[in-house]
């Protein structure tokens, strides 16, 4: 799947945890912008892993800051597995 | 998840100081100590700020200058005031002194630290024991220290605090899953790269709710995927199993279980922690694991009530029986007086009181201490889906009229605040 493919991807994912309906760019931060808890956070990351077949760990998830670093940590995962 | 009052037991990161030219490194605690002031302006007596004058019973305690029955110190077995167990620590105290001043690994391991490890491989039935000062650092050595770089640990995400440190401080890849859900956490262990060291961490119960983990399954699942397992039983040892080992005992699963963590101050009475293994190779962590070997030792004192109280609960069916009954009566009772609780039926010694919102749990709990009851209060964001819980843990000492003298206070309050 390219990177296209995988942003479409989790822009449907995201959407019913995007309760306040952010507009979501690359540059979109989980924290501040969408408002995400560590239990929503919990819930979306399982959410794309299941989809993709992928593990994304904790220590993973402190990197990716934002929306547009999400899709290109999964594209690259994806492509490895 | 446990004592955690104002902060989830998974670690948060804080923002750092605004960069000015003088930034005070304070400034990221002031939403916490606005809300904090907002409360007690409120005239709330402060939750976090009880002070026990005077100590009559595991059961009774003079608290701010009332007489209050204690529903919330994890003293399960009642082992506090144990003739045989004072007696023990007098003796130890006098003849050993009041403290090691020194490692486990240089001058800090008198005989009755040996002893105590004994009477916990008896306990368990276990080849090796470990005692570390803490609970605490029990969970923070043994997992950073055998999870290491390119490792995984796959966890549940209502862990205690000592276990998300623990992997803090390790360099392995950390992978939460949903609570208890079995699926969740085979889907994860399948993904992990062929070849990489597996950890798999659970609790027997989880303090929060005082739900039990579906072990004989989850520890079956880890073990199908090659996974090495430890289990924290801090809040089942005495009670739960046939010999009082805890849930992976009761559901048959004890011989798969490759660590178990404990701690000595909950139903143990005193304070410490341990690990026991029938790993081969256990032996090494007493060189290795830094929570260990950078701390002192505890007191011989305390080694001596920990090994006479460990020894006697050994044989303690009567008392074990008396506190299930005691757990049965409390929860049937909230229940029918329309209180909403943490687990349909009782799990385990604690009993968590679900309350419609911070405010009316923090009335709650003090209109019970009015009335002369301590249990503890649990608020998000410590509490698994920002719930606000009275948690309420049950000890063998409470007599049949405590209990039903306990549900009177419960239905006063619960109708002052208007929650039943």
């Amino acid at each position: 799947m390219d990177r296209a493919a995988v942003d479409t991807k989790i822009r449907s994912l995201i959407e019913p945890f995007n309760t306040k309906g952010v507009a979501i760019e690359d540059s979109t931060t989980f924290a501040n912008d969408l408002e995400f808890d560590s239990l929503t956070v919990m819930d979306f990351v399982a959410a794309i892993e299941d989809e993709f077949d992928i593990i994304i760990s904790m220590n993973q998830q402190a990197e990716i800051e934002n929306y547009g670093l999400l899709v290109d940590a999964v594209t690259k995962m994806q492509d490895d597995a | 998840m446990s004592e955690g009052i104002s902060q989830p037991d998974r670690p948060q990161e804080m923002q750092g100081a605004d960069h000015g030219a003088h930034a005070d490194l304070f400034s990221k605690f002031d939403p916490l100590i606005q809300q904090r002031e907002q409360l007690l302006a409120a005239g709330i007596e402060d939750p976090f700020s009880l002070v026990m004058e005077k100590v009559i019973s595991p059961t009774r305690a003079i608290c701010n200058g009332r007489d209050t029955i204690l529903l919330g110190t994890y003293n399960y077995m009642g082992m506090t005031f144990d003739p045989d167990v004072i007696d023990a620590g007098v003796n130890a105290l006098r003849d050993f002194g009041t403290g090691t001043t020194g490692s486990r690994v240089l001058n800090g391991t008198y005989q009755g630290h040996r002893d105590c490890e004994d009477a916990l491989k008896e306990f368990y039935g276990m080849d090796h024991a470990m005692v570390f000062s803490t609970g605490y650092q029990a969970n923070l050595g043994i997992i950073s220290t055998i999870a290491g770089k390119g490792d995984y640990v796959v966890l549940d995400i209502d862990s205690h605090a000592s276990i998300w440190d623990g992997c803090a401080m390790g360099k392995a890849e950390i992978v939460p899953f949903k609570h208890n859900d079995i699926e969740a956490m085979e889907k994860r262990l399948k993904r992990i790269p062929e070849g990489a060291g597996k950890l798999v961490v659970l609790e027997g119960v989880y303090s929060m709710l005082g739900d039990v983990a579906p072990l004989k399954e989850m520890v079956r699942v880890a073990k199908e995927n090659g996974a090495m397992v430890l289990v924290d039983e801090a809040h089942s040892m005495g009670f739960i199993g046939e010999n009082g080992r805890g849930v992976a005992e009761e559901q048959g699963v004890m011989d798969d279980v490759d660590f178990v963590i404990g701690t000595f101050s909950k139903s143990v009475g005193t304070v410490g922690g341990f690990c026991v293994s029938n790993h081969p190779k256990f032996e090494i962590m007493r060189l290795v694991c830094r929570p260990y070997v950078f701390t002192a030792s505890l007191p011989p004192s305390v080694m001596a009530t920990a090994a006479t109280s460990i020894r006697k609960l050994m044989h303690g069916s009567n008392k074990r029986a008396h506190l299930w009954e005691n757990s049965r009566t409390l929860h049937g009772g909230l229940k029918a007086l329309g209180f909403a609780l943490g687990t349909d039926t009782p799990q385990s010694a604690i009993i968590a009181v679900i309350m419609p919102d911070l405010e009316r749990g923090a009335m709650m709990w003090e209109a019970l201490l009015t009335e002369g009851l301590y249990v503890n209060l649990a608020r998000p964001p410590a509490t698994p889906a920002n719930m606000t819980l009275l948690r309420c843990s049950l000890c063998a000492e409470h007599s049949e009229e405590e209990v039903q003298t306990i549900l009177g206070m419960f239905e006063r309050a619960g109708k002052a605040v208007g929650i039943i």
